[in-house]
């Protein structure tokens, strides 16, 4: 074969010469040209290994390091830690190098526990057989084998090892059926058609003696494929529908042979394979902020101490008395020893940063968002599935939503389509009958018999449908009972499987789409044929699809159907004025509406239409939009023939769950690609508009009578007038984009955003109607970036809520039937709607409060913990002589403290489960982040040192100058410290237990056995001169002091006193100013 | 409504990337158990802080603290405490001399006498204390420069101290035993006490310097090498003294093997740093004689100083302290007034509740009524 001459009528006639270098060459079955070739650059691709692990063996010691010591408190701790070793500090290095490594080994246990079930999740993957066929032979590999040009055969039911190209089945037609139900949950089965010159090959040894190459792009994670199969001298284009895609799996078709095109790490799987963005939540950033502030202060008190130091030292016998050398090492460097001081003393108080709080947080967070999967009233019977998590970050962030923004299809309503009635010209036809197809209609003159006819063949035949027969599946079903076996209708639009039900009832069958050519039965028991010639998709910006079939009369005929805006401008003839009156008055209705129309095409524009398609569909370049502008072309002049009528009823408990939302205070909007009138219908039945609402409206009517400025001048008066009426909004995409266009006519218009915002805030609910995909990201994006940032909530069901799922600080999935790709991408998903009030107003509530005293009492435990060590270093010449032994100085935070809190922060409960479903008001009560405002914080803040003080000053009275045993025997510093550590430990144990408001057992057991575990263990660490330990020094102090009886009266009058302020603050404040939870509390 | 985009993220099999929930994947297909703790209802106690239920805590704190207090006050009150300075600052303090030519190098002992009289008579055990201000037995440097396991008698640490004895580690070489700062600045002041009778003569009051030391320190933590017997032949040779020491460790009481060596009650009681810069230690013990006759009866006393130990240098102060002692220790008003004090604050605090809880309650009931 002379690839030379191929090379260069590829490069000629396919492709421009620019992109030559960014496509790759596959050659069908390793037949590569001789090595002298001209032209032939071997490519290198990867094997067909996925790996979606992130370590290995080797590498994940060092490579986990790395990313844990990225984080920056982990990084802090290594500097402390690095510190302690260089410099001879007070403490240790185990005292801060013990709690960092159980820290780091927590994480990476959890993590490699996660890269384990990744590689054993991969290696199954990668081990799967698959059938290759080599020498005419079909030899049995390992899936990571599989090499790009290797031709592999695949049976019914196998998934896809890598994309492919199609190029042969075993159907006759060439098709084969495929289902993506794994990728996106859509069920729904797809053809692919076979590269038509290859089609014919039926046998190994046929397709092995193919000799051809296959021009592809480089891989990308875009959809759009651009792909030519050389064959001889031909040069064919390939499109999406020659693609089989990893991941999707065969169906109704025995086997396939198919060439491998990306392999491995290439596929558009693993391209699309890609972590979402990182959200991160509110209470994390007040978290960071707080950890600022105590770094400050613990520079500070560092800095302080160090001044205070040199200013104490300045006399020589306070510096160095006769009986406290230095060593001649210390006295010698003088230079550098205020550094060392002041890192000493860094050292020293370094715990007030908590080391164990960020594995505590995501401890709390993980194990916490058990709690949501768990829910059993989140379950769904009919979807055998509960609610899922998928990023347990953001779970206080549940209870912090400000503004919901809802889908209305799926998500507000059943998404379960029923037909309700189509209108031909302005007749309307209502079937009434549930099964075989009796028209019991009321039409009244049927003076226009062609258009009826068309309008029943359109709706048959323009929809991407498909009959599956038997076999159950997981989608929607709908049986036919025709004396043959059950069959079902399966789209992926489920308006699509209503409309062709409804035409079943009506006395037109769609049958099956067979060899190219769809089948209908019509009232007659005819079966009619149509040759499919052109399927013009239905995309979101268009919002309408057309095909184009040729009749057995050999007409050309084109079928379009779709929103009414989108059709009535392309309407040349027809009943428009009856037709649109009957779409509006269904639109009031709440019903979903779309219009029907067609064009006849003669031979020749039907010609032109195919050289457009095929055109746009060749290009290597802006595919989508050329295709477009092809559509665009070709769908005009239509003659309308009528309108349907689809209901779409609401969702269980929408209503109720929306009054809830709007009761805690929550802003809800509902973005829709609906008609305005649709949408606002199911907006008044969901009770997000209630009677009394008075409705502002930002609509394209409005606009196009007066303009935008105007408009919005006087909508901002009208709310601003009058304060307590309740506004709902109604806006459409139109005048959205018009809104937030950037405003470059003059300065002196003012930001019309700002304006919009304005209004938005004043009203209660707001409806978008007419809403892109993108749109609806992009009211999210202007809500978040508003100057209040208000914590949003995105819901939805369909891929077009994705953009705005993942731009909603809180992105949530509603498990729904329009695949699962909004479930997928969400932070969360739930199977209903109605869920949401659970997931909001009870999880929600719970975490945040749990976490918001996590964080709040962690910063508490350890000001308390470290403020006594700052006042002992003015009684001990700022030496940095530590308060504590080693040993509680490193157990403080990893064991006497640290179950308590993390059992609080996963099960207490300040309200019960009932009272706040039942009172959504309560929500408001924790809205602004308001457990972790700054007041708050310095509240807890404040009690730690008072605390602090007191724990150091009534140690220090007691010990002051005199001795408090029976014997006359003197107690020395150890005893001190561990006198303010008990009482210490005592005081933020019993705190926590003030606090908690839900004891159940294990509170009970953990609280008061961490209590008895820090007694035992200081009685077991005092009881034995340990021989490892190069100091005794904390030998029998433990039980020296409780054998003394001052000791017991001081600890617990000490514990009395530092619980006190904090049980009078709280008593007067429910007293004085309950807030609503608290009443809430009392009331139950 | 008929997009069929390819957007997939996740592949079937595979744990949810980055968040890495296996959990909830198990569970996916099943109805979650409807365990108590699974749908977060355990059964729990809910108590709520309200003025209500912590009013009768405010008045049982109140009712119980102040009685202890005024127990602890009234103790600490009867408990009878001398104590006299006798650093020898002053020009007319009789130390003055001995404390202006003390030092380390100089080797003749001087000795004072400061007279003082008892006022009231000393019931029981008196404890007879030795008290310093202005030392920093609680200085980072100072309190680390020790080694526990040579203070164990341990032998390898004997002969190689350890690095926190620096400065005090080594001379010429030589290992110090004790090693460190503390002991090295082992307070050697000696004391006497002596009863001045009607008739001026001097009686000796019999000091017992058992029991001053923890017994577990003694008898546990601190141990001679090789045994309590024959000391000098365990310690000579491959030892030095600590540099400030006038004797070798094995002479601190030749009169008694049991306190000698490492396991001298004075080392012991000197071992253990104090807390604050001001602070006492036990000296000695002077034990009632019988019930009927006070341990230490009022009238004159002459206490006997052989001062060694130089204090001005750091601007320091020495006392000696006698002290009886009650079940709560020494005097210590702190406890008692602290427990009078919480206590009342508990019984106000108590009252204005109370008054608040009436005041408020009834308005929160009317309130509450017309919902």
């Amino acid at each position: 074969m002379d690839f030379t001459l191929l090379r260069n009528i590829i490069s000629r006639y396919c492709v421009g010469e620019e992109n030559w270098v960014d496509s790759r060459t596959v050659y069908i079955g390793h037949k590569e040209p001789p090595p002298g070739a001209e032209a032939y650059i071997p490519q290198r691709y990867p094997d067909n290994r996925i790996v979606s692990s992130k370590y290995t063996f080797w590498n994940f010691i060092p490579k986990n390091l790395f990313e844990q010591f990225r984080r920056i408190a982990n990084f802090y701790f290594l500097v402390i830690f690095l510190v302690q070793l260089i410099i001879d500090t007070p403490t240790s290095p185990v005292t801060s190098g013990l709690p960092l490594f159980f820290v780091i080994t927590v994480t990476a246990i959890k993590q490699g526990y996660e890269d384990w079930l990744r590689h054993k999740a991969d290696c199954s993957i990668n081990e799967c057989p698959v059938d290759v066929v080599q020498q005419g032979k079909v030899v049995r590999t390992q899936s990571h084998k599989l090499r790009v040009g290797d031709i592999v055969v695949v049976r019914e039911d196998e998934t896809f090892p890598c994309d492919l190209i199609l190029l042969s089945s075993s159907r006759h037609d060439g098709t084969c059926y495929v289902t993506t139900a794994s990728l996106d949950g859509e069920s729904s089965h797809k053809t692919y058609y076979a590269v038509p010159d290859t089609m014919a090959f039926r046998t190994e040894q046929e397709v092995d003696s193919l000799h051809a190459t296959i021009e592809c792009e480089q891989p990308q994670p875009s959809v759009l494929i651009c792909e030519f199969l050389h064959v001889f001298y031909s040069c064919r284009p390939l499109g999406a529908e020659n693609l089989l895609l990893r991941g999707a799996t065969l169906k109704n078709t025995q086997h396939i042979y198919a060439v491998a095109v990306y392999t491995g790490m290439e596929t558009k799987m693993a391209l699309n394979y890609q972590s979402k963005s990182q959200k991160r939540s509110a209470v994390e950033k007040s978290m960071n902020a707080f950890l600022i502030v105590y770094l400050c202060i613990l520079i500070s008190k560092a800095v302080i101490n160090t001044v205070l130091k040199y200013a104490w030292q300045w006399s020589p016998d306070r510096d160095e008395p006769w009986y406290n050398h230095r060593t001649e090492n210390e006295r010698q460097r003088h230079v550098i020893r205020a550094f060392t001081d002041f890192l000493a003393f860094m050292v020293l108080f370094n715990y007030i940063i908590p080391v164990s709080m960020y594995v505590t947080v995501e401890m709390q967070k993980f194990l916490g968002s058990y709690f949501i999967t768990w829910d059993e009233e989140m379950f769904d019977e009919e979807l055998g599935e509960g609610a899922q998590v998928n990023t347990s970050d953001l779970n206080e962030e549940l209870g912090q939503v400000e503004y919901v923004f809802t889908d209305k299809t799926g998500t507000l309503t059943e998404n379960n389509m029923e037909f309700i009635e189509c209108c031909v010209d302005g007749n309307v036809y209502i079937p009434h009958a549930i099964c075989n197809g009796q028209i019991l209609s009321a039409h009244l003159l049927c003076f226009s018999q062609e258009h009826e006819d068309l309008f029943f063949r359109a709706l048959c035949l323009c929809h991407t449908v498909q009959v599956k027969e038997e076999e159950t599946v997981d989608g929607i079903k709908r049986g036919i009972h025709q004396g043959r076996p059950t069959s079902f209708y399966i789209s992926s639009s489920p308006d699509e499987v209503a409309l062709v039900e409804g035409m079943k009832r009506l006395g037109y069958t769609y049958l099956r789409l067979r060899d190219n050519y769809m089948e209908i039965l019509n009232k007659d028991d005819e079966i009619e044929r149509f040759e499919l010639l052109h399927v013009l998709n239905f995309d979101s910006v268009r919002r309408r699809m057309s095909v184009i079939v040729k009749s057995s009369s050999g007409d050309y005929l084109l079928f379009c159907k779709g929103a009414d805006s989108s059709i009535f401008p392309r309407v040349v003839s027809g009943k428009v004025e009856q037709v649109k009156a009957r779409v509006e008055q269904n639109a009031v209705e709440g019903l979903r509406t779309l219009c029907v129309a067609y064009r006849r095409l003669s031979e020749s524009e039907y010609a032109e239409a195919c050289h457009h398609l095929t055109e746009a569909k060749l290009a290597l370049q802006d595919r989508e939009q050329r295709l477009a502008q092809a559509y665009d072309i070709i769908e005009r002049d239509f003659v309308l023939l009528g309108a349907t009528a689809v209901e779409d009823r609401l969702q269980e408990k929408a209503a109720d769950t929306i009054e809830s939302l709007h009761k805690a205070g929550m802003k809800v909007w509902v973005l829709t690609g609906d008609k305005m009138e649709t949408a606002a219908a199911t907006c008044y039945a969901s009770k997000l508009f209630r009677r009394s609402t008075q409705i502002l409206e930002l609509t394209k009517k409005r606009t196009e009578e007066q303009s935008l400025h105007d408009v919005l001048f006087e909508l901002n008066r009208t709310v601003l007038r009058q304060h307590c009426l309740d506004f709902g909004l109604i806006i459409d995409g139109a005048t959205l984009s018009a809104v937030l266009k950037p405003n470059q006519e003059s300065a002196g218009h003012g930001n019309y955003r700002e304006i919009f915002l304005e209004i938005c805030r004043n009203c209660s609910a707001v409806l978008c109607c007419r809403m892109a995909p993108l749109q609806k990201a992009q009211i999210v994006k202007l809500i978040k970036a508003s100057k209040e940032h208000p914590i949003t909530l995105a819901i939805g069901d369909g891929a077009n809520d994705v953009s705005m799922i993942l731009e909603a600080h809180v992105g949530i999935g509603i498990m729904g039937k329009e695949g699962r790709q909004a479930a997928r991408n969400s932070d969360y998903a739930i199977p209903k709607f109605k869920h949401l009030k659970k997931m909001l107003l009870v999880h929600g509530h719970y975490y945040y409060i749990r976490i918001a005293e996590l964080v709040q009492y962690f910063f508490y435990k350890n000001v308390c913990f470290i403020f006594p060590q700052f006042l002992y270093q003015f009684f001990c010449g700022f030496s940095q002589q530590p308060l504590y032994d080693t040993a509680y100085l490193t157990l403080y935070n990893i064991s006497f403290t640290s179950l308590p809190i993390l059992l609080y922060s996963l099960v207490e409960q300040h309200v019960t489960m009932e009272t706040l479903k039942r009172e959504p008001s309560l929500y408001r009560d924790i809205a602004k982040n308001s457990l972790l405002r700054w007041p708050v914080f310095l509240y807890w803040t404040c009690l730690g040192v008072f605390d602090a003080v007191i724990f150091f000053f009534g140690a220090y009275f007691l010990f002051d100058n005199t001795t408090f045993t029976s014997n006359g025997q003197m107690f020395g510093n150890w005893t001190f410290g561990t006198l303010v550590f008990t009482v210490l430990v005592f005081t933020v144990t019993l705190k926590l237990a003030l606090d908690t408001h839900h004891w159940t057992w294990i509170n009970h057991f953990v609280i008061w056995g961490s209590l008895l575990f820090y007694v035992i263990f200081s009685l077991l660490w005092g009881g034995i001169i340990w021989p490892f330990l190069n100091y005794q020094r904390m030998y029998y102090v433990f039980m020296q002091m409780l054998s003394s009886g001052p000791a017991w009266l001081s600890i617990i009058l000490l514990i009395t006193v530092s619980l006190l302020p904090d049980v009078i603050k709280k008593v007067l404040c429910r007293a004085m100013c309950p807030t609503a939870t608290e009443r809430a509390q009392v009331g139950c | 409504m008929m997009a069929s985009s390819y957007n997939a993220k996740e592949e079937d099999g595979h744990p949810s990337g980055a968040s890495g929930h296996g959990g909830p994947g198990v569970v996916k297909s099943k109805k979650p158990d409807n365990t108590a703790f699974k749908q977060q209802r355990l059964p729990a106690w809910q108590p709520i802080l309200t003025a209500g239920t912590v009013l009768p805590a405010f008045f049982v704190i109140g009712l119980i603290f102040i009685p202890i207090g005024i127990g602890l006050f009234v103790t600490s009150n009867n408990i009878k405490e001398f104590e006299i300075d006798y650093t020898g600052v002053d020009m007319d303090s009789p130390c003055y001399t001995c404390a202006k030519n003390s030092s380390w190098n100089n080797t003749t002992p001087c000795t004072c006498s400061v007279d003082f009289t008892l006022e009231q008579p000393f019931e029981s055990n008196v404890f007879m204390y030795y008290g310093l201000s202005n030392f920093y037995q609680n200085h980072r440097r100072y309190v680390k420069s020790r080694d526990d396991s040579q203070l164990n008698g341990g032998r390898s640490a004997l002969m190689e101290p350890s690095k926190e004895c620096e400065p005090y580690r080594k001379t010429d070489g030589v290992p110090i035993a004790p090693c460190g700062a503390i002991a090295n600045s082992l307070f050697n002041d000696t004391l006497e006490l002596f009863h001045i009778d009607s008739n001026g003569s001097r009686n000796a009051v019999p000091l017992v310097k058992k029991g001053i030391a923890w017994w577990t320190d003694k008898h546990v933590k601190f141990r001679n090498p090789g045994g309590n017997n024959n000391l000098t032949l365990a310690f000579q040779g491959d030892f030095s003294k600590p540099v400030n020491w006038r004797k070798p460790v094995y002479e601190l009481d030749p009169s008694d093997p049991e306190n000698n060596g490492f396991i001298n009650e004075d080392f012991i009681v000197w071992m253990r740093t104090a807390a604050l810069p001001t602070f006492r230690k036990l000296y000695r013990i002077i034990q009632k004689k019988s019930s009927t006759t006070p341990t230490l009866p009022s009238g004159k006393y002459t206490l006997d100083i052989t001062y060694n130990y130089p204090v001005l240098s750091f601007d320091g102060r020495k006392r000696m302290i006698l002290s009886t002692i009650s079940w709560m220790g020494g005097k210590n008003p702190f406890l008692g007034i602290a427990y009078i004090t919480v206590g009342s604050i508990c019984f106000f605090l108590g009252v204005v509740l109370l008054i608040i809880h009436y005041k408020y309650d009834t308005r929160n009931n009317s309130a509450d009524i017309p919902n």
